[in-house]
């Protein structure tokens, strides 16, 4: 099967900046693909590149087979729903839904037929004749998804569409979105900073970083292996243990603790070991551990979330975070108890820079 | 300007910034005051255009008399014919000339665009006898040479005019086309884009009519400038080819009679209609964009 997208080694310099540094990326037919990063990782910059918005400087881009490099945003069969949305204030819903068609040389009464029904996928029936200012934001974002749905493109390009709307029309939307990608079998490449988004909502994501691709996989993959300290660090909460590594099944930590983390990176080569909140233990220090790994540490804060605690745990050589669910019965570790945290080594992952 | 009138026309409810107090009263007093300056000079201007007799500023009863000698003078007919001629040729070129140079300015990368940006703006910061000179010595050799390559007989009157006018009316223009095009996202044209739309296309149905406030607003200012100019029109004008401000000009040298009130009461007329056009362009646009419609 021909991927949706193909992009390989595409760098884009905008002057001095490189705004993406040789990605290559490959975006599967009817997945929900998200790109995160932090805010100026690049991330719109290779989104605009698939809509033919901006060109590569360099390298080559596919969609369905078809180079389409330097290719004008109309010769694509693609269509991108905006960050700001960018509906046109002149015209109302109806029309800016029909824009795209209007340009295809659609006749009339099928281009007014086609968004009608696409306004009501949207589920803004009746809105039509509303110009974007008489709307919601969340409203607004519908017709923009419209306008771009109607033209059925092989790929849709999503520019962080969620992130103007306030939290609740967020999970809503989020759910929405989902369930049409699914219904419609498009590739959906969806640009979002905001990690839990993305991992709630694709099938297989890219986390990006200083216009890199540091990663590509599903959620899982990519929560559980992280390929590095800083796909560790932003996927989720993690603690990061510094250590160097002893052989490929043993890290020798900070405070000359060893404790297994499998890698395949050479002795001597510092690393991290990525131990998330919610799979360390906090017991007594007697404790007999069925448990390999256990340090030894004091609690110096609780902080109370309702459906768990988070202890904040210090070591000789720094604080870390646990999580404990707060499941009836439940140990309360009042803060200065010793304690010794202890996790099951197959629940970490030894990352490097 | 419109917001400004806008303001004063409907009282905003009283709010903590707001003055108030004696503040109040001598902020009021200062508005008073500026519009009794403003309009008064009109206000009797219009009066002494009606009075019957020669001396102005002596009230000899009312008279339609100089209208009618406005109406009857071949003279004045021909000047104000003139004036409308070419307010109409230079606004419409330096309408498109000027629409043109604004989109470069805002969506395009060129080079030698920093120094185009501060010639355009020229025109506005010269002072006008200096602009005259410069067209009255650049029309001299101009013409000459044309003339003496290629044998025309061109001279100076309509053509030069025009141009002159065309001349400062492009920087009006493109000022106030760009000041639109810089509040309008250039994401509107990179959607038409995204939506199939060719270059033309997404000018023609996403820019332009975003813009258009901005054009006629440049449009009537590029109008009103035109048929208000003396100097340069003067430096640059040949026989045959007064306009009308340039011929009140030259009554008045010899003497000012109230047909001189009168031509000028019509000329009022005619900047504030153009004036109130604009506005009203202003509100079709803020109707068009901001409210529900069917209020
Ligand atoms: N048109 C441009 N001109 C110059 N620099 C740009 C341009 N567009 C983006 N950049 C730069 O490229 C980098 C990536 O930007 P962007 O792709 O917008 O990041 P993101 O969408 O991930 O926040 C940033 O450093 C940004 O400043
Ligand atoms: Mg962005």
């Amino acid at each position: 099967m021909t991927a949706a997208v193909e992009i390989t080694g595409i760098t884009k310099r905008f002057g001095d900046v490189v705004a993406v540094d040789n990605i290559d990326l490959t975006i599967a037919d009817g997945e929900f693909f998200a790109l995160l990063g932090p805010s100026g990782c690049g991330k719109t910059t290779t989104l605009r590149m698939i809509a033919g918005l901006e060109f590569p400087t360099q390298g080559s881009l596919k969609i369905f087979g078809d180079e389409v490099g330097t290719l004008p945003p109309n010769k694509r069969p693609v269509n991108t729903v905006f960050q700001n949305y960018a509906l046109f204030p002149h015209l109302n819903a109806l029309d800016n839904v029909a824009f795209g068609l209007k340009m295809q040389g659609v006749d009339k009464s099928t281009a007014r037929k086609r968004a009608l029904e696409t306004i009501d996928l949207v589920q803004l029936t009746g809105m039509d004749a509303r110009k974007p200012s008489e709307l919601s934001g969340g409203q607004q974002q519908r017709v923009a998804l419209a306008r771009a749905l109607v033209n059925q493109p092989k790929v849709l390009l999503l520019d962080e569409p969620l992130g103007a709307l306030d939290l609740k029309l967020r999970q809503e939307m989020q759910g929405e979105l989902k369930n049409l990608q699914q219904n419609l079998g498009v590739s959906f490449v969806f640009v979002t900073h905001d990690q839990e988004e993305a991992l709630t909502m694709s099938d297989r994501m890219a986390v990006m970083n200083d216009g890199k691709l540091l990663q590509v996989g599903s959620p899982e993959e990519i929560y559980e292996h992280p390929a590095n300290r800083f796909v560790a660090d932003f996927i989720g909460q993690t603690n990061l243990l510094e250590g160097r590594v002893l052989d490929s099944e043993t890290v020798c930590l900070a405070n000359g603790a060893h404790v297994t983390g499998t890698s395949d990176l050479p002795m001597g080569t510092e690393v991290a070991v990525s131990l998330r909140p919610e799979r360390a233990h906090l017991g007594p220090r007697d404790e007999t551990h069925s448990r390999q790994a256990a340090v030894d540490g004091v609690v110096e804060s609780v902080t109370y979330l309702g459906n768990a605690r988070v202890y904040h745990v210090r070591f000789d050589w720094m604080v870390i975070e646990v999580r404990e669910e707060n499941r009836p019965g439940a140990t309360l570790h009042e803060p200065g108890t010793p304690v010794s945290v202890s996790w099951d080594p197959s629940a970490v992952s030894v990352v490097a820079d | 300007m419109s917001r400004l009138l806008n303001k004063t026309a409907n009282k905003t409810a009283g709010s903590a910034v707001e003055p108030h107090g004696w503040t109040k009263g001598v902020l009021q007093a200062n508005g008073w005051l500026v519009y009794a300056f403003f309009y008064a000079p009109i206000l009797l201007l219009v009066i002494f255009s009606f009075s019957d007799s020669r001396n102005v500023g002596v009230w000899g009863g009312f008279t339609l008399d100089w209208y009618e000698g406005f109406v009857d003078s071949q003279q004045t007919q021909a000047a104000l014919w003139n004036s409308v001629k070419i307010a109409t040729v230079s606004t419409g070129i330096s309408v498109v000339l000027g629409t043109m140079s604004a989109l470069a300015l805002e969506r395009f990368k060129f080079r030698g665009k920093q120094v185009f940006d501060a010639l355009l703006y020229l025109p506005i910061i010269i002072p006008d006898v200096t602009m005259a000179v410069m067209m009255l010595l650049f029309f001299a050799e101009f013409f000459d040479v044309l003339n003496a390559v290629f044998g025309t007989e061109l001279r100076k009157g309509f053509s030069s005019i025009a141009l002159s006018h065309i001349a400062f009316s492009i920087s009006f223009v493109s000022v106030v086309v760009r000041a639109r095009l810089a509040g309008m996202s250039s994401h509107l044209e990179e959607a038409a884009l995204d939506l199939y739309a060719t270059r033309w296309q997404a000018f023609r149905f996403v820019t332009f009519p975003q813009i258009l406030p901005g054009i006629l607003g440049g449009a009537l200012l590029a109008m009103t400038i035109s048929l208000d100019d003396v100097v340069i029109t003067q430096f640059v004008t040949g026989p045959g080819w007064t306009t009308l401000p340039v011929y009140v000009f030259g009554l008045i040298r010899r003497g000012v009679t109230p047909l001189i009130n009168a031509v000028s009461v019509v000329m009022l007329m005619a900047s504030m209609t153009l004036v109130a056009l604009s506005l009203l362009v202003e509100r079709v646009r803020n109707v068009g964009t901001n409210q529900r419609r069917g209020f």
